[in-house]
């Protein structure tokens, strides 16, 4: 009895040792004179943006020795939160505009440094082989097919949903477009990625996602376009941490994005790189 | 309930002691959380959702489904946990082990399990789509997907039982020319009541709450495959008072049954006996 009470004192003792996260600390090896100090630059990223930051980041530790580039990606809407509870950060690159104006709000980012650096397009993936045998996008409607799309609280569910409103508006598609690709979903899955591993699987015919999510598929999938007309263009701006203490490396971090070479890579990833301004 | 003898104060039940004391803290933390979660529901709220067509449907398909699925586990599993009573040995020890299995494994792996082998392109896919049967993102996919999970509650419990009806009485009810039908209906299943319908119980609650394995492999359709545990989870960035009402649905349900179980069936438990 006593020695189990001695027992829970000393593993409250160690959890208690452990508790506080060991703080971030700066690389031990001291910088030779020739290289500049070592510094660490913070980012957060939206998810979807994992695949193409991570190699963007690389590139640009390779640029200026002695310094690491940290990301953080999560949800845009998380990431707003973490940034309203001032986690220590120096970029912010969302998914959409309404959580970079949430940032804007939080005091953390000025209102006037937001730009649009790439765009995200839908469009229709289907199992590898195509088995439904869809040749475009307007085959969504044909009956018994199986239909996966994002439930509409994801922000990809709900551009699906647009999508489906134009095409509704679209004479040559119309009411009974909208109806029978309706009258197909099986399912409104949680996430994008879990609408690409449905598909990928040939569980289901068809599904509706990001084109970035579709290119990380590779052969898994086959991709349909969706025509301009009716796709819900996703706009990812990015912006410098108003009271960043890196903002010199923020803003050379942020024009390597805006940069050809960066928007070559954010294209390899199926993003559509924003016009230059 | 019935006056018992005097028992020595030093099995006291209910008394505060060390022990009493020391499990407060994970007591605590067990309980403080379902606390709080139902100190933020509003009754306002609760009637208000319960009006709204996702909260009725995901109610009435999480009730449907666990209806069938329990029926399942309990038509299926009490041979499975008459194989599990009889005596020792090692092909009855893998059976245990295996039976084990689903309720350590994360709920997603049995989803992504039950999608390899009853999906369209899994190892049973064929031979199902020649009979015109595709299972995920039906019903049935809820079903089995809560039977993958829940079974082994209900055989475990049920092997318990069985196992602790005496073979002599079972024996004597064969020499009077019962046949093995009849014991087993009229000895065994009698004497294991208890066991059967706390580990049936048991294997609802659980079913009630899966959540993992019916996400991928039944896929999130309101009124066929959006169960409760989806909807809450679903529903929980767009509409967090709707999720509220429908996670204290799901604990009052489950916290009901098991005090249930727990104080109607073992009415000893809380007089004499530990539990």
């Amino acid at each position: 009895m006593r020695h189990l009470a001695r027992l829970l004192c000393l593993s409250l003792l160690l959890a208690a040792c452990s508790a506080p996260p060991a703080a971030p600390t700066t690389p031990a090896t001291p910088a030779t004179p020739t290289t500049p100090p070592p510094a660490t630059l913070t980012v957060f990223a939206a998810a979807s943006l994992t695949e193409s930051f991570g190699e963007l980041g690389q590139l640009f530790e390779a640029r200026r020795p002695g310094v690491t580039v940290v990301f953080n990606f999560a949800g845009s809407q998380q990431l707003v939160q973490q940034l309203a509870q001032d986690a220590p950060a120096d970029v912010f690159a969302s998914a959409n505009n309404r959580q970079m104006q949430a940032a804007v709000e939080t005091g953390r980012v000025d209102a006037a440094s937001p730009q649009t650096f790439v765009h995200n397009r839908l469009v229709v993936v289907t199992p590898a082989d195509n088995r439904a045998g869809l040749a475009s996008f307007a085959d969504l409607a044909r009956p018994g097919l199986k239909l996966v799309l994002a439930a509409p609280e994801v922000p990809v569910g709900q551009y699906a949903q647009e999508f489906l409103e134009l095409a509704g508006q679209d004479p040559a598609l119309g009411a009974d477009f909208v109806a029978g690709v309706t009258q197909n979903i099986v399912s409104y899955e949680e996430n994008v990625r879990a609408v690409l591993s449905k598909v990928a699987l040939g569980e289901a015919d068809a599904g509706i996602v990001y084109a970035t999510d579709a290119a990380s598929a590779g052969d898994a999938v086959r991709i349909l376009p969706i025509p301009d007309a009716l796709n819900v263009v996703a706009s990812y701006p990015l912006a410098p941490i108003a009271n960043s203490a890196q903002a010199e490396l923020a803003a050379q971090f942020i024009a390597l994005v805006l940069s050809p070479e960066g928007r070559a890579v954010l294209a390899r990833y199926g993003f559509d790189p924003a016009p230059q301004p | 309930m019935s006056p018992s003898p005097p028992r020595p104060r030093s099995a006291g039940r209910g008394r505060l002691d060390g022990w009493w004391l020391l499990s407060l803290p994970l007591l605590a933390f067990l309980v403080v959380p379902i606390a709080a979660l139902l100190g933020r529901v509003e009754p306002d709220q609760v009637l208000d959702n319960l009006r709204s067509p996702v909260v009725r449907q995901a109610i009435g398909v999480s009730l449907r489904t666990t209806l069938f699925s329990t029926a399942l586990v309990i038509v299926a599993g009490i041979p499975v946990a008459q194989v599990l009573a009889r005596p020792d040995t090692r092909l009855r020890r893998l059976v245990d082990a295996l039976v084990d299995l689903p309720t350590v494994l994360p709920p997603a792996v049995a989803g992504i399990a039950l999608l390899v082998t009853f999906g369209r392109r899994g190892l049973l896919g064929g031979v199902l789509e020649l009979g015109g049967v595709a299972i995920p993102f039906t019903q049935a996919a809820v079903v089995l997907a809560q039977l993958f999970v829940s079974a082994p509650f209900f055989i475990k419990s049920a092997a318990i039982g069985f196992g602790q009806v005496p073979p002599d009485l079972r024996q004597a009810a064969g020499l009077d020319g019962a046949s093995s039908w009849q014991v087993f209906r009229f000895v065994t299943v009698p004497l294991a009541r208890t066991a059967l319908i706390t580990g049936a119980a048991l294997s609802w609650a659980r079913a009630l709450g899966e959540f993992g394995a019916t996400i991928i492999f039944a896929g999130n359709f309101p009124g066929r495959t959006q169960t409760m545990p989806l909807a809450i989870y679903i529903g929980f960035e767009l509409d967090f008072n709707l999720a509220l009402t429908l996670s204290a649905i799901l604990i009052g349900l489950s916290l009901l049954t098991l005090l249930l179980v727990k104080w109607l069936l073992h009415p000893k438990a809380g007089a004499d006996t530990p539990a």
